[in-house]
């Protein structure tokens, strides 16, 4: 016995948190990235190919009577639009059909027993949105390099947009599979909200053509300023300034980070 | 020091369940503990709240002097815990599953795939380490668990059921693994519905009933309290009745089988010198029950009655 004791007294102390929080969150990443090249049918395909039928019938076939929009042709003024949903889309649903599945299949148990704190956790989910969210908005980028020319007016507003815009709804679909308790409500928001608001958002038209009330409708329309704010980036036009798109966007991911981190720390539906 | 150490734990559950009535328990570090109860007397209530899946109601409780409400973090880093129920992700691999879980402890990637060999390699499970864990037989699975678990070294093992359901032969060499890794400092806590397993393994037990710890003391020191066995033998010729055996309790349980309950006062060898003088030949003899078992439904079935 006392030579168990001896030896059980000579293990290691604990590692440094530090390093802990950043080799979880390493992995939590490495781990949604080998789920969406694993099931890369469901997850990078799906995006490419509604992109080239959207590039297909509203560019080429009905964009074609449409004419320029903005002094811009009617492919290369949706382009960004339809980049930027494909981030939105793919950003939300990756965070919340993989949070939501290991809530489902129980091995969300597996972080919720390390010392990995709450904020690490959801930075790591929303930072696999991110990867997604990219992968997929490089993709329809390509897709679009088929239909039009891209030109780049300011490459930092491109990134900064995508990034934001992506990790506002990572955010928003980490709250979402925290909420839902079942596969049919981590599907209303993405069909009821997301979308009537995306289609909604200025991708296939500038705000100005609209009546007035319509227009400033729009107005309160999130996915707007984010559309704007990408556009502006490509093509140097917006519909809104960029710098309220910005503002919007930060405001948004403070409140939603905190209130994901709360949640989780909390753990309402993961612990009894 | 102690690995856990448990005061005045409290669980009451949202439906009004009170499944821990203030529970106080001490683990030395090195142990190798069993915890034991029936279904529903609140052992994995009381797992779930030391590895934080369960919110505690009230009371205390730290693990190698970490504090879980003030230190959880470090807590936490000292425990690896293999569940009752499957808990990966059942389309990951093996090998994908413990080397994300050592990188949750914060291992290197490197040096977890160099343990992820190690256990896997142990528990028998290397030549599936890329087939889709789904595919795993039940026993591969539990054994699974236990390499996760064991990925970022805890200072203390917690093992809920870990062969349930398995058979005999993996058992067995599960037991064997699990004695090397205690005698290599690692404590580790035990529940288990086999009680030859927690008889076998463990020098220290608690048994837990209704929310509250009824019996807690050194594996042999309880034994030892069994101030009677029962003993189970086949005879070479038929019986038509009981014979007289006195002192000894004698039931005849067929014509070629009989009970005879031997006090610890007593000794086999006058029991087989009345049976040879009566001309009765024992082909064979066993314990009825497991001597573990007896004292476990004592008690539990005293607690039942107060």
């Amino acid at each position: 016995m006392s030579t168990v004791l001896e030896k059980a007294a000579t293990q290691p102390e604990p590692l440094s948190m530090t390093q802990v929080r950043r080799i979880g969150f390493q992995t939590i990443v490495i781990r949604e990235f080998h789920r969406i090249v694993r099931i890369w049918s469901q997850t990078i395909l799906p995006s490419g190919v509604t992109a080239t039928l959207y590039f297909l019938i509203f560019g080429t076939v009905i964009g074609s009577r449409i004419g320029p929009m903005d002094g811009i042709s009617y492919m290369m003024y949706i382009a960004p639009g339809l980049i930027m949903q494909a981030v939105i889309n793919n950003s939300y649903t990756n965070v919340v059909s993989s949070f939501f599945g290991a809530k489902f299949g129980k091995h969300i148990e597996e972080l919720l027993v390390s010392p990995l704190p709450s904020w690490i956790i959801v930075s790591g989910y929303v930072a696999g949105g991110v990867v997604r969210g990219a992968m997929v908005g490089l993709l329809v980028s390509a897709v679009a390099l088929f239909f039009t020319h891209l030109p780049v007016e300011h490459p930092v507003i491109v990134v900064g947009a995508a990034v934001l815009t992506s990790v506002t709804f990572a955010l928003g679909g980490f709250l979402n599979a925290m909420f839902a308790k079942n596969f049919d409500q981590i599907s209303i928001i993405p069909t009821f909200l997301l979308t009537p608001l995306t289609y909604l958002g200025g991708v296939f038209y500038s705000i100005s053509r609209l009546p007035g009330w319509a227009r400033h409708l729009s107005l309160i329309d999130p996915i707007l300023y984010m559309v704007n704010a990408f556009r502006f980036g490509f093509l140097g036009e917006s519909d809104v300034p960029v710098l309220y798109a910005f503002a919007i966007m930060i405001v948004a991911i403070a409140g939603l980070f905190t209130a994901a981190v709360v949640l989780m720390t909390r753990s309402s539906g993961l612990r009894e | 020091m102690n690995a856990l150490s448990v005061r005045g734990l409290t669980k009451t559950y949202q439906n009004g369940v009170q499944a821990l009535k203030g529970i106080d328990l001490a683990v030395e570090q090195g142990d190798f503990f069993a915890l034991l109860g029936p279904n529903g007397a609140g052992k994995t209530t009381l797992i779930g709240i030391v590895t934080s899946l369960v919110r505690k109601s009230g009371g205390e409780a730290s693990i190698f002097g970490y504090d879980i409400d003030r230190q959880l973090e470090a807590a936490k880093s000292c425990i690896g815990v293999v569940p009752q129920e499957i808990n990966f992700n059942l389309f990951e691999t093996p090998l994908t599953i413990v080397v994300n879980q050592a990188g949750f402890y914060g291992i290197p990637r490197r040096v977890a795939r160099e343990r992820a060999e190690k256990y896997l390699k142990q528990l028998q499970l290397w030549d599936r380490r890329n087939h889709a864990s789904r595919g795993l037989s039940g026993g591969m699975k539990r054994r699974l668990m236990i390499a996760r678990a064991l990925m970022h070294e805890p200072r203390l093992l917690i093992l809920d059921e870990p062969t349930a359901g398995v058979d005999i032969e993996i058992r067995r060499s599960m037991w064997e693994f699990l004695r090397e890794i205690n005698q290599r400092g690692t404590t580790i806590i035990l529940t288990t519905h086999y009680l030859e397993e927690a008889e076998t393994l463990c020098r220290n037990i608690a048994i837990i009933d209704g929310g509250r710890i009824i019996e807690r003391d050194r594996m042999s020191n309880l034994l030892r309290r069994l101030h009677t066995e029962t003993f189970v033998l086949t005879l070479s010729r038929p019986l038509r009745e009981a014979p007289a055996l006195p002192p000894y309790p004698v039931k005849l349980v067929d014509e070629n089988t009989l009970e005879v309950e031997v006090s610890k006062e007593e000794n086999l060898n006058d029991l087989f010198a009345r049976l040879t003088s009566l001309d009765i030949e024992v082909l064979s003899l066993r314990n009825k029950v497991n001597r573990l078992e007896e004292i476990f439904m004592r008690l539990v079935e005293k607690g039942a009655a107060a």
